[in-house]
């Protein structure tokens, strides 16, 4: 009697738990609903008063001022000039130190150095930027005297060393993840390692090594801390990498450090650089998806 | 090309390659005590007892950060005590009770896709609904919960592989016990995870201690001359004072924003060292 009054009870906390536990990974949903929803009530308002056709052609974005125009341009210039010489830096720097971490380095270094490379990562960003303008761009300033204190390229750089962990770990996991036998197979060759990680391992690990590139893209697309410290905060729609430069992520830290009324259309473009932001980003992991799948290969 | 030629070029490529990765490694490590080196020449020198409980003020020298830490203390307390629970019953459901189905898989899919999502995204999102729609206003809790929900899915992910690497035997045999699914999960599986889990915590707070744009967009205040009396205070944070220092063009706020970021940098980094403290005991101890 007592036992199964017992075990009655125990059953009953189990559902129950289950129902807790549930709801709490529905959680992630909701917060992907809430970030959706958001950033499409705010930003519709907006594309009521201006056009698409000037949202995406205008060549200036001044929201504030009396004169306003809202071209997106300059501040997708912008994201993708940092992002580009940040990836500049850090795929090949990561990938080479991938390879030579996966297919040349002892157990012992291995397990040294990635931790050691993974505290770049973990560093604050704004720390970061703290070494973007105060470091990295009088460094910049002694070889290029005509670099102006705010730059793309001091910006881009420092980005870039924050990312090479992303690049470096997440490929050296990839590479090792490849199954022995087939390195054997290509030393039995008589190939050398180096020839053994063009032909064999990388081409096995291809699909882990593209998701640490998107990831490390999504990264720099999204970093915000660095460009609006370094990089200036005038949109300037420029490929030249020594002018200033605004990204999109930069913008919104202006505006949110303002004090601009709810509800407003100047109120109302940071929710419209974010929804081309989260777009952008979403774009880049759709392509990420689609290549890990072509490429997967399954030992 | 004879065949010794070919063995001894393809010998060299194999040297250069090691030389240029060696080079590539070099030149991390260098960037990463460059960045060490650069704060800690520039920042020690400002610590002092004053500058830890001074409040911000116009005059550089007089300056300190009293309202900046108990800020972070603060939001860093809201954001463990929201995010752990939700973080581990959430990784728990979908590693060992959810269904292999749909709405599972669409769970999984998009818990990938919200931790590529930038972080600012974040921060908008808590402006028009923690601010705007719940009306929580610019508070210590809005902060605590924006940086909660931005760190559950690295929670989730630890928490999953963790549970994850406990062989389904431990499972069986408590089961052929007649333990229930919360009994076996109660006393089995969280006690074997939990190095797991509190390494994928400790990493994920230390992220959250140094997030900036989010909590700039939810609208953190750069100058508070006061300390919270509750969580609906305005706030500010180590990282916004930082940044509020760094942006002014006097050169003596930089020697402050130095300073902050010493200590900003000293608590990320411990918390780091903790982590991977902790991983390593783990991993020499279990042996299933």
């Amino acid at each position: 009697m007592k036992t199964s009054y017992y075990r009655r009870i125990e059953r009953f906390k189990d559902t129950c738990i289950r129902g807790i536990l549930f709801s709490s990974a529905l959680c992630s949903i909701l917060i992907t609903a809430a970030i959706v929803f958001v950033l499409f009530y705010e930003s519709i308002p907006f594309f009521k008063s201006v056009s698409f056709k000037q949202f995406l052609f205008d060549k200036q974005w001044t929201p504030l001022f009396s004169d306003a125009h809202y071209g997106i341009l300059p501040l997708i210039c912008g994201t993708f000039l940092t992002t580009l010489i940040a990836l500049i830096l850090a795929i090949p720097l990561g990938t080479i130190m991938a390879i030579y971490l996966s297919e040349y380095a002892s157990h012992k270094f291995r397990e040294t150095l990635k931790p050691l490379l993974e505290l770049l990562s973990a560093v604050p960003t704004v720390i970061y930027g703290y070494f973007a303008l105060l470091f990295v761009t009088p460094l910049l300033q002694t070889i290029l005297p005509s670099l102006s204190g705010f730059n793309v390229l001091g910006a881009g750089l420092t980005m870039g060393i924050m990312i090479i962990p992303y690049v470096s770990s997440l490929s050296e996991d990839a590479m090792h993840a490849v199954p022995m036998p087939l390195r054997e197979g290509s030393y039995a060759m008589g190939a050398t390692h180096f020839q053994t990680a063009i032909r064999v391992v990388i081409p096995a690990a291809f699909s882990g090594i593209t998701s640490s590139y998107i990831l490390a893209i999504s990264r720099a697309i999204g970093e915000t801390m660095v460009v609006a410290i370094a990089a200036g905060m005038q949109p300037n729609l420029t490929l030249n990498p020594l002018e200033p430069a605004q990204t999109l992520t930069a913008y919104i830290v202006q505006v949110s450090l303002g004090d601009l009324p709810h509800g407003t259309l100047g109120y109302q473009t940071i929710f419209v650089c974010g929804l081309t932001l989260f777009f952008i980003t979403l774009c880049f992991n759709i392509v990420g998806h689609s290549l890990r799948k072509k490429f997967r290969e399954v030992y | 090309m004879s065949l010794a030629a070919l063995v001894r070029r393809n010998k060299q490529y194999d040297f250069w390659f090691s030389v240029i990765s060696i080079m590539c490694v070099l030149f991390s490590l260098l960037a990463l005590t460059t960045l060490l080196l650069d704060l800690a020449l520039e920042g020690i020198p400002r610590l002092s007892l004053n500058f830890l409980i001074s409040f911000p003020s116009r005059f550089a020298d007089k300056a300190g950060i009293l309202s900046a830490w108990v800020g972070t203390f603060w939001v860093m307390f809201i954001t463990a005590f929201i995010s752990i629970p939700l973080g581990i019953l959430s990784g728990l459901y979908l590693e060992e009770y959810a269904p292999k189905n749909k709405l599972t898989q669409f769970i999984e899919i998009n818990i990938s896709n919200l931790s590529a999502v930038p972080s600012i995204i974040f921060g908008l999102m808590a402006l028009g609904i923690f601010v705007h729609s719940l009306h929580l206003g610019q508070s210590l809790l809005t902060a605590g919960l924006t940086l909660s929900l931005l760190i559950l899915p690295i929670i989730i992910v630890a928490t999953r592989e963790a549970v994850r690497a406990i062989p389904t035997s431990i499972r069986e045999a408590s089961y052929a016990l007649g333990a229930t699914q919360w009994q076996t999960v109660k006393h089995h599986i969280l006690p074997y995870s939990f190095g797991g889990i509190a390494t994928g915590v400790i990493i994920a707070l230390s992220r959250a201690i140094g997030e900036t744009a989010p909590l700039i967009t939810v609208g953190a205040l750069t100058f508070i001359a006061f300390l919270p009396h509750s969580f609906m205070d305005p706030f500010t944070v180590l990282p916004i004072q930082l940044f509020n220092w760094i942006s002014r063009p006097q050169a003596e706020f930089h020697v402050n924003a130095a300073g902050a970021g010493v200590i900003l940098l000293t608590l990320t980094l411990l918390m780091n060292a903790v982590a991977i403290i902790i991983r390593y005991r783990v991993r020499k101890k279990i042996t299933w």
